[in-house]
């Protein structure tokens, strides 16, 4: 059905090169159990925990170690048993340091005995369900770490009648959540069902690139059991998996500006974290392992990994035979997105979805020339921005005329600096804009 | 094992191949088939006036980077092209002098003084061009644009403007071609040249079709209005070279889509209107640059729709 319509996607973008080919055909692989992790309190936007046990205690995997606070917050669990070494403040992939508990493991990955299979979830109350969800640690791995209870829990006054699992992977390198869907297709489309359930959404969507047949293949067959589940193909771009452009390509409906994906009608959420959500309302298991790929220009071995969170990315690195060359960018995620790290002993959180690791060449970036009016990145912006003059005016410190560009609507996918031919750091400085403005506007409000 | 130095910056943390440097060498190339043309037709003088040209647009330029402090713009290429440009619109006739004079004004006023590359609010080549006609201008008409040896008298456009005896014309495919008996300025005389060009522009993304089919659509349609042979009018003077290669300017056109068709029917509307009303017989040069002035404006005017935001027309019927 979806072969013959017209690929679905939006306006603008762009298509760096794919990159995927070293671990799409690799199979997936368990990594070592870890002989030390470390959890921190804050992996979801939001308040981050409290830690909830102390140096000395016995934990089990699963076992709750940081206690929500609050409704836009989630907890987090212990990924191994063993002791706790320390409760401390730690190196985390955004940058900073982060109170952290870190646990030492015992070798034996004893589960939680409290963690037991929850049965069917047909007949439950769907409020239950978002609660198993939000005790079970679930945020969206996709990126944004935004705790999914919350996205499930649609205010009354708003109309979703479309659930949209991402899974697009426009990520250039990343291929987990390919690995993801070829693997695990039945249980994606059951934690779609999940959610559809909990919201009470009939129609619901897995939109995926067209450059991963196999996973539309699988993806196809798994929905053809469910009844008002379709696998909706996308066409290869970044960032198609970008929330507003997923939405704009499945429904054809624009998230108007400055409200949520749910004032279009629609909940966007990961494949898996769909994955996710199937494995801790109907098996009980909170949110401790996840996938992720660790590739680059500098890795021997480069794969997908099914991972415990709050294992180093040196570990993971290490099992990929290490580097070949010395390595000199190191990123948490995808080229585009993903954030550099200045050190391998940060752990992986639920967000991280690849350990990339690039050489030299790649690590150094082309020195900025003047910008010559191109307009290269006004038309990839799938925002349709016009970044060049939002950084003209950012540079100028002239922040009121960024917001009349509406620098505020930028959702800071990177594809004007990739595209720039004088090799500017556009994002870079509408992320400054949008940060002062944002911070002027909540100044103005008191 | 010691911590490797990791680089820290903010994403992207990939690029596209494609730089400043890559699009000027492109349209050196797409320049290349008019050169040919231009140094079969007109022989050495060809070869002589765009090696003046380019050298002193590069000159200027370097020579300005030096004395201000800046690191060395030559490498982008845009000098290249725009010495290139320059050298096309001059007349066979030119002297070396005037060559050099024109480069220096092009890149030394209009476009360093404004602030380099990317701040010239006008094309520089157009500039140059326009700063010489009318600082020598007879140097710049007429007969300069004939070499010495030719039968006729004046360029094609000459001929109808000056009503001189229509017999002397070239046929529709002489103009097209350019290789026998069409004379005007160096780089403009073979269409089928500079479309070649041209098509190699859009075909590998460095210009969009919108100016340059706009621009000559315009002046293909004003000029049946106006009772004249249209394509004759599109083959004719500097239009081709100008459609493709002057008014696509990066820095001094609207790089909007509804930007691209207004600007190029404005510079097809005044290049018609000169060319039928005004004292001049060619008027690519100056719509071009009234054109570019008029830019900026229509940028700010034709901004694309942001996503998540109604159509403004909308917004204002419902407040109606």
């Amino acid at each position: 059905m979806a072969k013959q319509s017209a690929l679905k996607t939006f306006l603008g973008g762009v298509h760096p090169p794919q990159e995927k080919e070293r671990t799409a055909n690799e199979p997936v692989r368990e990594a070592q159990l870890p002989e030390t992790v470390v959890i921190p309190m804050s992996q979801h936007i939001g308040a981050p925990c409290s830690p909830i046990v102390k140096v000395g205690d016995y934990v089990y995997t699963g076992q709750k170690v940081g206690e929500a606070q609050g409704f836009m917050s989630v907890p987090v669990h212990a990924s191994i048993s063993g002791t706790v070494k320390a409760v401390e403040e730690r190196e985390h992939p955004n940058g900073n340091r982060v109170m952290s508990v870190v646990i030492e493991s015992d070798g034996e990955d004893i589960l939680d005995p409290s963690i037991k299979p929850n049965g069917d979830y047909h007949g439950r109350d769907p409020k239950e369900i978002i609660k198993m969800i939000q005790d079970g640690g679930i945020v969206g791995i996709g990126g944004a770490t935004f705790p999914t209870h919350v996205k499930l829990s649609i205010p009354p006054d708003k109309h979703v009648d479309t659930i949209i699992l991402n899974g697009a992977e426009c990520e250039p390198y990343i291929t987990c959540d390919d690995h993801l869907m070829r693997r695990d297709p039945d249980i994606i489309v059951k934690g779609l069902e999940i959610i559809m359930y909990a919201t009470g959404v009939k129609q619901g969507y897995i939109g995926i690139e067209d450059n991963k047949p196999e996973a539309i293949a699988k993806m196809q067959e798994a929905a053809a059991k469910s009844d008002g589940i379709d696998v909706a193909v996308l066409k290869t771009k970044y960032p198609q998996g970008a929330e507003k452009q997923l939405i704009k390509a499945v429904t054809g409906r624009e998230v108007p500006s400055g409200a949520l994906p749910a004032d279009a009608g629609a909940v966007v959420s990961n494949v898996g974290t769909a994955a996710q959500i199937y494995h801790t309302v109907v098996e009980g298991m909170p949110f401790f392992q996840k996938m992720l790929t660790c590739t680059g220009s500098c890795v021997k071995d480069p794969a997908t990994y099914v991972v415990r969170l709050g294992d180093s990315f040196q570990s993971i690195i290490d099992q990929s035979g290490g580097f070949t060359k010395e390595p000199r960018k190191l990123i948490s995620g995808g080229p585009m997105m993903g954030i550099a790290q200045f050190t391998t002993a940060v752990p992986i959180i639920k967000s991280t979805s690849g350990i990339l690791c690039f050489d030299k060449e790649l690590a150094e970036l082309p020195e900025p020339t003047p910008c010559i009016k191109c307009g290269r990145c006004a038309h990839v912006c799938p925002m349709h921005l016009q970044p060049l003059y939002i950084q003209a005016y950012s540079l100028r410190d002239r922040f009121d005329k960024a917001d009349e560009y509406h620098a505020l609507d930028c959702i800071e996918c990177g594809s004007c600096s990739y595209i720039c031919p004088a090799k500017r750091p556009l994002v870079t400085s509408i992320r400054t804009a949008k940060r002062i403005i944002a911070a002027e506007k909540r100044k103005a409000k008191k | 094992m010691s911590e490797p130095k990791l680089i820290v910056s903010s994403s992207p943390h990939v690029r596209d191949k494609e730089t400043t440097a890559s699009i000027m060498q492109k349209v050196v190339i797409a320049l290349i088939p008019a050169f040919a043309v231009a140094c079969y037709v007109y022989g050495w003088s060809a070869l002589m006036i765009t090696a003046v040209c380019v050298a002193s647009t590069c000159l200027t330029e370097f020579l300005i980077d030096k004395a201000t402090g800046k690191p060395n713009s030559v490498k982008d290429w845009s000098a290249v092209v725009t010495g290139i440009l320059l050298a096309f619109n001059l007349p066979v006739s030119a002297p070396w002098w005037l060559c050099f004079v024109g480069g220096a004004f092009a890149i030394g006023i209009v476009k360093m003084c404004f602030g380099g590359l990317g701040s010239n609010f006008m094309n520089p080549a157009l500039s140059g061009r326009a700063f010489l006609l009318a600082c020598w201008p007879t140097r710049m008409t007429g007969s300069a644009y004939i070499p010495a040896d030719a039968v006729t008298t004046a360029t094609p456009l000459g001929i109808i403007k000056e009503g001189l005896d229509a017999s002397m014309l070239p046929s529709t495919l002489d103009m097209f071609l350019g290789t026998s008996g069409v004379y005007g300025a160096i780089g403009e005389i073979s269409a089928l040249a500079l479309l070649i060009g041209g098509l190699y522009l859009i075909f590998t993304k460095v210009i969009s079709w919108r100016i340059p089919v706009t621009y000559i659509g315009t002046v293909f349609v004003l000029s049946m209005c106006f009772g004249q042979d249209p394509f004759y009018q599109i083959f004719a003077g500097g239009l081709m070279l100008g459609a493709f290669f002057m008014a696509t300017d990066y820095v001094s056109s609207p790089n909007t889509v509804l930007g691209q068709f207004i600007f190029a029917f404005g510079c097809g509307l005044l290049t018609v209107i000169i060319r039928q009303f005004g004292g001049y017989p060619e008027g690519v040069s100056y719509s071009i640059l009234l054109m570019n002035v008029a830019a900026p404006l229509i940028q700010k005017y034709t901004a694309p729709r942001v996503y998540g935001y109604e159509k403004k027309k909308k917004k204002e019927s419902e407040a109606a």
